[in-house]
Parts: structure tokens; sequence; C-alpha cells
């Protein structure tokens, strides 16, 4: 078990990351080198503010330990060229004078450093570890563990990653007004996978264990922070909450799923599912409403019912009939047909079903058949209830869900 | 999302293995090391392994008393495990690319019935189960 102070230090170096590697990046315009230097002063301070306490200037002392090892390599660098060259060349990096002063913090950093781990040229492999390192500050093993792959993949990552923003010549600038709306949506995409990569169905989770979920939702806090006027931005963070708020009640005892309309709803995080309903709802009175605005709404809809049987669905069915409108995503028509089918009653469902037979994007997803199973074994064809959850069963890649699925058929059969 | 990359090996694959020409088993062995080093730079790598000859394998279970009795190789068995890769990668077509290129493997050729070599041999990809659970 960690100490307060381990916790304390931890969390504080955490959030002190980007506006470290952004004044490193400023004083050296080298964005590897000056993160790889930033990890390492990481590193050091929750080994030595741990064991000495905090120091009184803890940003000052990250941003000078990542500064003397930038200068230390500058110097390396510069005499390995040398070396080689035999002639001292210009090594295109510059070794500021006065490493004692602070260099200038911008807020904005923050956002930059985000714009560029995410920008669309990475894979979104890549733009996650980068972003989880350089602005998460989390470790390369912790990321590792995270997405249970070797520390040395992770690693190589975020390499790569950075050759191809060095490749690509991205700037660490702030976009153009213009530019900047489809970099803030590979952004909040990129923060979103984050978070769904996070939100794990095991029970009894290890307290060390680098919870993704909750980092996706402290950057987007962050990202809030910086945009509090943006919908989207508001929107994704209220989705998050609204979600994450559930996450006692989602695993049985023994990690098994527990759907939405069994689950215990006084084990629901009443807090989280405040701030989620207030942000969805400031979110919507913003004008343009997006995706994750009514993804949002959804969420709010379903946390706000004490009873799943007092559940607003006719509500739900116009939000998802209003989501239709702005995306083609077959998903977003497989959980209309379920809202359809509260409304109207299960064979509306199954009627809106079979529009989505043919398409081609839910070939061999197993979603398609799990919603047609919970809709038939609700019209009472049970027959045709256990054949659908089985098909379920069989294309599933999630072994929780694949468990569920399989004793659900096993009870309806048993029925 | 992680998939293995299943090498499957006929019953003599290994008397075969053991046979080949020296230039071809050299090439065999550089290709699959400069395999992997490019999967593990390319950050996709989570491990490889190979397996023994399948002589060497014993089946196992428990007796009643729950000590384990073993026995040989399974005779009637056609085809063995000969080795893996795990990748992490971001989507089933680059998992595909990943086990084509690992097909082209020297040595790998099959020669069919009638004599006429087939050109690389196959490599059975799965994706791995995850214990996550989707958002919906």
């Amino acid at each position: 078990m960690p100490s307060s102070l381990d916790l304390r230090v931890e969390r504080l170096v955490r959030d002190l990351a980007p506006q470290v590697v952004g004044a490193v990046v400023r004083r050296f315009h080298d964005f590897a080198s000056s993160e790889d230097a930033v990890q390492e002063a990481l590193v050091a301070a929750v080994t030595q503010w741990s064991r000495d306490g905090i120091p009184e200037n803890p940003r000052g002392w990250l941003i000078q330990v990542a500064c003397r090892r930038m200068t230390d390599y500058v110097r390396a660098e510069t005499s390995r060229r040398a070396r080689e060259a035999a002639v001292v060349q210009e090594s295109g990096l510059t070794v500021a004078p006065g490493m004692d002063g602070e260099p200038a913090l911008d807020p904005d950093d923050t956002l930059v450093l985000l714009f560029m781990c995410c920008h669309p040229a990475l894979t979104p492999g890549t733009a996650i570890a980068l972003t989880l390192r350089a602005v998460g500050g989390l470790t390369t093993a912790e990321i590792a563990k995270a997405f249970l792959v070797p520390e040395s993949t992770i690693g190589q990552r975020i390499s790569r990653g950075k050759q191809t923003i060095k490749a690509s010549g991205i700037p660490f600038r702030m976009p153009g007004a213009d530019e900047r709306r489809t970099r803030l949506s590979s952004v909040l995409h990129v923060l979103y996978l984050v978070f769904s990569e996070g939100y794990t169905a095991s029970a009894g989770a290890d307290l060390h264990r680098t919870d993704l979920s909750n980092e996706a939702i402290r950057l987007m806090r962050e990202l809030h922070k910086l945009v509090p006027d943006n919908g989207d931005v508001a929107g994704l963070l209220a989705l998050m909450l609204l979600t994450d708020a559930r996450r006692a009640a989602r695993t049985g005892s023994h990690g098994e799923l527990i759907p939405l309309d069994e689950q215990e709803r006084t084990l629901w995080d009443r807090a989280a599912i405040a701030e989620g309903v207030a942000l969805a709802s400031a979110a919507l009175s913003k004008g343009a409403v997006g995706e994750y605005q009514l993804q949002a709404a959804i969420a709010a809809v379903h946390d706000e019912a004490a009873r799943a049987e007092e559940t607003d669905w006719p509500q739900i069915l116009a939000l998802y009939g209003m989501l239709m409108r702005i995306t083609d995503n077959p998903m977003v028509a497989l959980n209309h047909a379920v809202a359809a089918a509260m409304v109207d009653g299960p064979n509306a469902g199954l009627a809106l079903l079979e529009r989505l037979r043919d398409d081609h994007r839910l070939r061999g997803h197993h979603r398609l058949d799990a919603v047609r199973a919970h809709l038939l074994e609700r019209a009472g064809d049970y027959g045709a209830a256990v054949e659908s959850y089985r098909a379920a069963a069989a294309k599933t890649t999630s072994v929780p869900e694949r468990n569920y699925l399989m004793s659900r058929a096993a009870r309806v059969q048993e029925t | 999302m992680k998939y293995m990359l299943i090498m499957n090996s006929p019953r003599d694959g290994y008397a075969q293995y053991m046979k080949w020409p020296r230039k071809i088993l050299e090439a065999n062995v550089a290709f699959m090391q400069a395999f992997s080093k490019q999967l593990k730079e390319a950050g996709e790598l989570v491990s490889a392994e190979g397996l023994a000859s399948p002589e060497q394998a014993r089946l196992v279970r428990a007796g009643n008393d729950g000590k384990p009795i073993t026995d040989g190789v399974f005779p009637e068995s056609k085809e063995f495990l000969a080795g893996y890769w795990i990748v992490d990668v971001d989507s089933p077509e680059r998992a595909f690319a990943i086990a084509a290129e690992a097909s082209t493997a020297p040595g790998g050729a099959v020669t069919a019935a009638d004599g006429r070599p087939i050109e690389h041999f196959w490599i059975e990809v799965r994706q791995i189960m995850s214990s996550h659970k989707d958002v919906v």
C-alpha cells in the first residue's frame, strides 16, 4: 500500500509533467530529447521526493533537472559530432545559458502538447502511448503494464512516434484557428480510446494498477480547463464521468458483467453523476450539438433513473434519433433499435434490426446478435434467443462478455 | 488488439527441418531473427516463441490420486504447434500483413504431392480475447 506522500508525489509529478515538457521543449527546440529528459526527471522526482519530501518549487525542480539532462545530452551530442567530423559544427541545438533561471511557462503548453501527441499523422496506438507519457506523465513501464505488452514495445512506439513527428515537421506551436477544430477532434478520439481501454471488467482491481479510465478523465479535466467553452470537450468529459460512475455496479464479485438494467444502482457514484449531468446540460445549451454531447445526454438519462423501470426511454429514443442524424455509425443504429424496443415493444426493435442485417460494418460483430438475442428473449421467442446469444458469444473477443452471453443463453434455455 | 500468429508444422516437419541444407537453415535463422527485431522496433511485438520438437512432448493428466500420469506423443496427431508470435496492432489487416511476411521465411516452401512447390506456408491468425468490455 503506497503511503499518502507517495500518492501525493505521484499525483503532483503527473500534473506538472506537460508544463515541464513544454518549458524544456521551448528552451531546446527538440521535442524528442526534451521529452526523454523530462521522463528521467519525473522518475528521479518520484524516488527523491518520496524519500525527502516535496521541494518548495516542485515545477522548478523538475525543469532544472530535465534541463541539466538536456545540457549533458547536447554536450555529448556536440562532442560526438565534433569527433566524427573533426570539425565543430552547428548542431542545431543550443545550450541555453543561465540554467538557474526558470524558463517561461505557458498555460497553453499542455494543449499544444496534446495536439502534437494526438496528431492525425500518428497511428492510434502510437498517439496513445505518446500522450500518456508526455502529457500524462506516466512511465513507459506503467503504460506497458496497462496495455499488457513488454516495456520495450511501448518504448519503441514512443520513439517511432517522435520520429514521425520530426519527419512530418509538426511544430510545437498552437495550430491555427481553422485547423484547431479537426486537431481537437483527434485529441478527443485518442482520449476516448484511452478511456475505453481502461474500462475493465476485472474484479478486485489492484490498487497499484495504472488506471487508464481515471487517467483519461484526469486529462479530459485538464483539457476542459483549457477550452471551457468547447461543447465537444465538455460532452466527452461528461460522457466519461457518467459512464465511469457505474463502475462499481458493472461487475459482480467474480468479475462477471452485470447489464445496466440489473445493476445495483445505489453503488453508482452520485458525485460523478451530478458533475456529469451538470456538464452535459451546460454543453447541450451551448448551441451546436455534437456526438459526444448526445451520448452524454443519453448516459445522463440512464444515470438519473433510480430504478431501471423509471428510465425515460422516450427521451432516450429521441436522443438516439438526433444522434442518427449526425452519424451513420451502425452501433448508434443498434442502440436506437434497443430504445425503440423499450418504447414500442420488442417487435418494433427487431424490425429495425432487420435493416441492419446487411450492413457490412456489422458483419462478424457480436453486438447485432447480442441485441437481437435480448429482444427475442423479451418477445418470448426463447429458442431463437438462445441461438442468437450463442452466435454473439462465438463472435465476441472479450472474455467477460462471452461469459455473460453464454450464461444468458443457458438461463433462457432453462426457462 | 492482440493476435497470435501460429506456425503449425506437419508431423514430419521437424525431421525435414533437421535435413535442410545449411544455406537454407542459415537463411531461415537470419530471417526469423531479423523479423522479430523488425516487429520489436515497430513497437508491435508482445512475444515470440519456438517450441521444441514434438519428440520431447508429453501428454499429462492427473490420475485418481491427483499425481501426474504421463504418456508419449499422441500418435494420431497430424500437426504440431511449431511456434508463434503475439503482436499488438491497430487493425486485423496489419496482423494479416505481418503473417504474410512471416510466411515468406526461407525453407518454409512446401512441396505438393505432385512435386509442385507451394510458395509459402500458411500462418494461422487468431485474435486474443481481452478481459475488457466494450464501451456501449
